[in-house]
C-alpha cells in the first residue's frame, strides 16, 4: 500500500503538491508513482525561471524500469529544483514526500490549485486505475 | 492466472512485487532492484528460476541427435559433468531457443531451456527426435535455484547433501555433479559472477532457500537478473535474438561449431550461405554516459545513415551509466548516435562483457 498524506493535493498525473506558508507551492512524485517506476537512476528538471503551464511537461524522472515524463500540476514559475536529486537520484524512492521533493513553484493567478485532488479523491483515482 | 513456482510463498514472504513472466508468477523485485543488483556483485544473491524447463534426453543414438540438432557441437563435451551453451535453430538459421546442454552419460544429457519457450521447444524436439529413438522426460517436479556472487559457494556449501559437498566445491566452472536423489548442482549462472545452479525435488526448495536466507544470501528478482546479465554481456532471448535472427547476427558466432565440417545440424546451411556472403548485421555493445538510458528497440544511426536497433538496454548499476546490446548494419564502428525521447544522443561501440566477477571490463 502507498502512502498518501492527507494535508496535500494531488494530480492525476500522479503529482503532489504542498501549498508553502510563504505562497510557493513545492512539487514532487507520490509514494505510488515511484513504486511503479522502481528504483530512479536519472531526474531531469525544469529550470529556475521558467514559466509553466498547468500539465505542462517539465521535466523527465528515469527509473531501471523505464521514463517517465513529469507534468507541473499547476501553472507558475519554478523558483527553485532540488539539486540533490541529480546526485541522489534515489531519495523519490526513499522520501518522496520530503527529501525527495522536484521543485518549487511560484503559482500564477488562477494557477489551477483548487482544481487539484484532495487526498481521498486522489486515493480513489490510483484504486481505480489499478482495476 | 500465472504458474506459481515452489517458492510462491516464500516470495511473498519476502514481500516481493510478483509479476507475469511467460506464464508464470515471478518476483520482479523484494523493495530495490539497484540493491539486489549490488549485492549480488558484491556478496551473494538468490534467484528462484523454477520456471525454467529442465529436459532429460536419453537413448543408444541421443548424442548423435544432440550433434543434429544444435549448433554447437555436443562432442565437445569430453568429461561427464561438462556444460555446453548452444543454439537450437530452425531450417532458415533463426534461433528457436538458447539451451544449456549437460553430458551426463553416454546415453544421458539434461537441458535446460527457457520458460516462455516452453512448449514450442517441446514440441520441436520431439518431432526432431522421432528418427533417433531418443526420449525425451520433461522434470516439472523438480525446482532450480541460481545461488551467485562472490561469496555464494562459500554460504551454499554447507546446506548441500553431504555426498555432494566435496565434489561440488571441486567443481570448475560449467561443470556439474549429481546424485542418485535427483539433486544436482552446477557451476553456472547469468550474472558474470562466480556461483552454482542447483535442481532438486520441489518439496525440497524451501528448505534450501531457508537455509540460505539464514546464511546472508539475499532474495533477488527477475529486475536485477537482466541489469546482472546485460552487463555481464549474455544475451536474453527473445530480445536479443529469436527465430527471425541468426545467431551470427547475435554476437554468438562462438558457439556455432562450423568445425567439424561433415557435422549436419539444423540451420547449418542457412549459416554458412550467410556467412560466406558476408555483410550481414552485428551485435555490438554501447555505452552512453549521459543522463539518458538506453532500451530496447531505440533506434540507432551508423555513421552513414542506416539503422539499427537496441535490442537490450538498461542502466548500469555497477558502472553508473547506461550500457546495452545492439544489431546494427555490417561496419566497423566507433560511435553511433541513438534516439532517445526525440534527442540524438552520441553512444560508444564497446565488446562485451560491461562487468565482470564485479569489475568494469570495458576501456572507455
Amino acid at each position: 500500500m502507498s502512502e498518501i498524506p492527507e494535508e496535500l493535493k494531488y494530480s492525476k498525473s500522479h503529482e503532489w503538491v504542498r501549498l508553502e506558508e510563504d505562497g510557493t507551492v513545492t512539487v514532487g512524485i507520490t509514494d505510488h508513482a515511484q513504486q511503479a517506476l522502481g528504483d530512479l537512476v536519472f531526474v531531469e528538471l525544469a529550470e529556475v525561471g521558467q514559466i509553466v503551464a498547468t500539465n505542462e511537461q517539465c521535466g523527465v524522472v528515469e527509473s531501471v524500469k523505464a521514463a517517465s515524463d513529469i507534468y507541473s500540476p499547476i501553472a507558475g514559475e519554478v523558483v527553485e529544483v532540488n539539486d540533490l536529486l541529480s546526485e541522489q537520484p534515489e531519495l523519490v524512492n526513499t522520501d518522496p514526500y520530503d527529501e525527495g521533493w522536484l521543485f518549487k513553484l511560484n503559482p500564477a493567478e488562477d494557477s489551477g490549485l483548487d482544481d487539484l485532488l484532495t487526498a481521498s479523491e486522489y486515493s480513489e483515482f490510483v484504486a481505480t486505475e489499478e482495476e | 492466472m500465472g504458474k506459481r513456482t515452489a517458492l510462491y510463498n516464500k516470495h511473498l514472504e519476502k514481500n516481493a512485487k510478483m509479476v507475469d513472466f511467460g506464464g508464470w508468477l515471478m518476483p520482479l523485485h523484494y523493495g530495490s532492484q539497484l540493491n539486489e543488483h549490488h549485492q549480488v556483485r558484491r556478496d551473494s544473491g538468490m534467484f528462484d528460476v523454477s520456471h525454467m524447463t529442465v529436459l532429460d534426453l536419453s537413448g543408444q543414438r541421443v548424442r548423435e541427435f544432440l550433434r543434429y540438432l544444435l549448433a554447437n557441437d555436443v562432442a565437445r563435451l569430453k568429461n561427464v559433468g561438462k556444460a555446453l551453451y548452444s543454439c537450437m535453430l530452425n531450417e532458415h538459421g533463426g534461433v528457436i531457443d538458447d539451451l544449456i546442454v549437460y553430458f551426463q552419460g553416454e546415453t544421458k544429457y539434461r537441458l535446460i531451456v527457457n520458460a516462455a519457450t516452453r512448449e514450442k521447444d517441446i514440441a520441436w524436439i520431439t518431432q526432431q527426435a522421432q528418427a533417433f529413438d531418443v526420449e525425451i522426460r520433461e522434470r516439472e517436479e523438480l525446482a532450480m535455484l541460481a545461488i551467485q556472487g562472490p561469496n555464494a559457494r562459500d554460504k551454499v556449501k554447507s546446506l548441500l547433501p553431504k555426498s555432494l559437498q566435496e565434489s561440488a566445491l571441486a567443481l570448475t566452472a560449467f561443470n556439474a555433479v549429481w546424485d542418485d536423489n535427483d539433486y544436482f548442482v552446477a557451476r553456472t549462472g547469468y550474472t558474470g559472477e562466480d556461483g552454482f545452479e542447483i535442481i532438486l525435488p520441489a518439496e525440497q526448495v524451501t528448505e534450501l532457500w531457508d537455509g540460505l536466507l539464514k546464511a546472508g544470501v539475499a532474495p533477488i528478482g527477475l529486475g536485477a537478473r537482466d541489469t546482472l546479465r546485460l552487463e555481464a554481456g549474455m544475451n536474453l532471448y527473445g530480445a536479443d535474438m529469436d527465430e527471425n535472427t541468426s545467431p551470427l547476427e547475435s554476437g554468438l558466432s562462438w558457439t556455432v561449431a562450423f568445425k567439424p565440417e561433415d557435422r549436419d545440424f539444423i540451420g547449418r546451411s542457412a549459416l554458412e550461405a550467410q556467412r560466406d556472403k558476408g555483410n550481414h548485421p552485428i551485435m555490438v555493445g554501447l555505452v552512453l554516459r549521459e543522463k539518458a538510458v538506453l532500451r530496447g528497440h531505440q533506434v540507432v544511426t551508423v555513421a552513414d545513415g542506416k539503422i539499427g536497433e537496441i535490442t537490450s538496454g538498461t542502466f548500469s548499476p555497477t558502472l553508473g551509466f547506461s550500457i546495452a546490446l545492439a544489431r546494427l548494419p555490417a561496419g566497423k564502428y566507433e560511435q553511433v548516435s541513438v534516439t532517445i525521447r526525440n534527442k540524438q544522443l552520441v553512444a560508444q561501440v564497446v565488446n562485451p562483457p560491461f562487468v565482470r566477477q564485479g569489475k568494469a571490463c570495458i576501456n572507455l
